[in-house]
């Protein structure tokens, strides 16, 4: 199945759930509204057409300083680029954040059968800050949402057993936040280097 | 008025304890991240760390006598590092294997440790990121140096003095 009839497929038959949706180079992104994931999710499940058996990964972005200037680091810039090559020829224009939320919540979908893959992307509010787990639908989600939850701070409703998976049980806060100081350490032993 | 002269008796006795252990070293490899390749490598039949005594790595840190602490250690490790240097047994010396261990290296964020030396002393610090096998081999000369030069009763030679050139305007040795 193409990525464009793959992101039409959730569009026809979710339309009230989708708020955008687009393919970028060959990759098909669907931005859904955060209180229908578990319905899409299980249709991208059990659908024989598409049967996305497998959650590839569980990531989450922080948008709260998108677009601003990056704080001057210990470390020169690294050279990476920072907006698409020009030797790839580009269709479509980078479609940009999906919208004005402080997180977003992303799924990578996979089918095993099939071979194709499909991104979801849930807007998460900070005052909010919750969305539906996945573990009923497909248990590799539990470990993957326990990193989001220990990075970003974003719960999972329903979830067994929600506790840091990275970071020790002492830590205070969510080190992925962009509010969390960069160079701020919580050393168990030792001094504070 | 003691002698300041170690006797004849006991300075033979410091260098054949010394040279005995620093031909049988029973290394405890902490291997934590990339530069366990390179100590691998150092270990196999090509480099042959088994011609300076040291092919027998032990792991059980009550058999060991060099903790080599290899790879990125974070924050959530140190207090099991820290464990494992308290099991050894003494005499017992640490090797700081690549810049993660000996200062952080790259990393400067909320989870990696800034060099182990603030939780651990440490003997010999090689680094390299990774380090290259010879330059494995050549601190792990420089630790026979230092073992051959301790005294039998576990006693270290007093630290170098450093050109004070070399130190900061200012800082009082």
């Amino acid at each position: 199945m193409s990525t464009f009839s793959l992101c039409t497929s959730v569009t026809d038959r979710f339309p009230d759930a989708v708020s955008a949706s687009h393919t970028y180079r060959d990759d098909a992104t669907v931005v859904l509204r955060p209180e229908s994931l578990l319905e899409v999710a299980r249709f991208l499940k059990d659908d024989p057409a598409l049967q996305m058996n497998y959650l590839m990964d569980v990531t989450a972005v922080d948008y709260s300083a998108f677009g601003q200037a990056p704080t001057p680091g210990f470390f020169a810039s690294s050279g990476v680029a920072v907006s698409p090559s020009s030797q790839i020829p580009d269709e479509d224009p980078w479609p940009g954040p999906p919208e004005l939320a402080r997180f977003t919540v992303v799924y990578h979908f996979f089918s095993t059968a099939h071979k194709h893959r499909l991104r979801l992307v849930v807007p998460v509010e900070e005052s909010v800050a919750e969305v539906d787990s996945l573990t009923d639908l497909l248990a590799g989600a539990n470990w993957l949402e326990r990193e989001v939850w220990d990075m970003f701070g974003i719960t999972f409703r329903g979830h067994p057993d929600l506790k840091r998976i990275l970071m020790y049980e002492e830590f205070e806060g969510h080190p992925l936040r962009r509010d969390y100081p960069v160079k701020k350490r919580q050393p168990l032993i030792g001094p504070d280097n | 008025m003691m002698k300041t002269e170690p006797s004849f008796f006991t300075s033979r006795l410091n260098e054949a304890l010394g040279w005995a252990r620093k031909y049988s070293i029973f290394q405890y490899p902490f291997v934590t991240a990339c530069c366990g390749m390179e100590y691998m490598a150092t270990a196999c039949s090509h480099y042959d760390v088994d011609r300076f005594g040291a092919g027998l790595p032990r792991f059980s840190p009550r058999q060991a006598d060099v903790l080599f602490v290899v790879g990125t250690i974070s924050h959530k490790m140190a207090p099991v590092l820290k464990r494992i240097h308290d099991q050894m047994a003494d005499p017992k010396w640490v090797v700081a294997f690549g810049v993660c261990t000996c200062t952080g290296g790259f990393y400067d964020n909320y989870a990696t440790v800034m060099g182990i030396d603030t939780l651990i002393p440490v003997d010999v610090y090689i680094p390299g990121c990774p380090p290259r096998p010879e330059m494995v081999l050549d601190g792990l000369m420089k630790l026979q140096d230092k073992i051959q030069d301790q005294h039998a009763t576990g006693k270290r030679p007093a630290f170098e003095r450093h050109p004070l050139q070399v130190l900061k305007e200012g800082f009082e040795t």
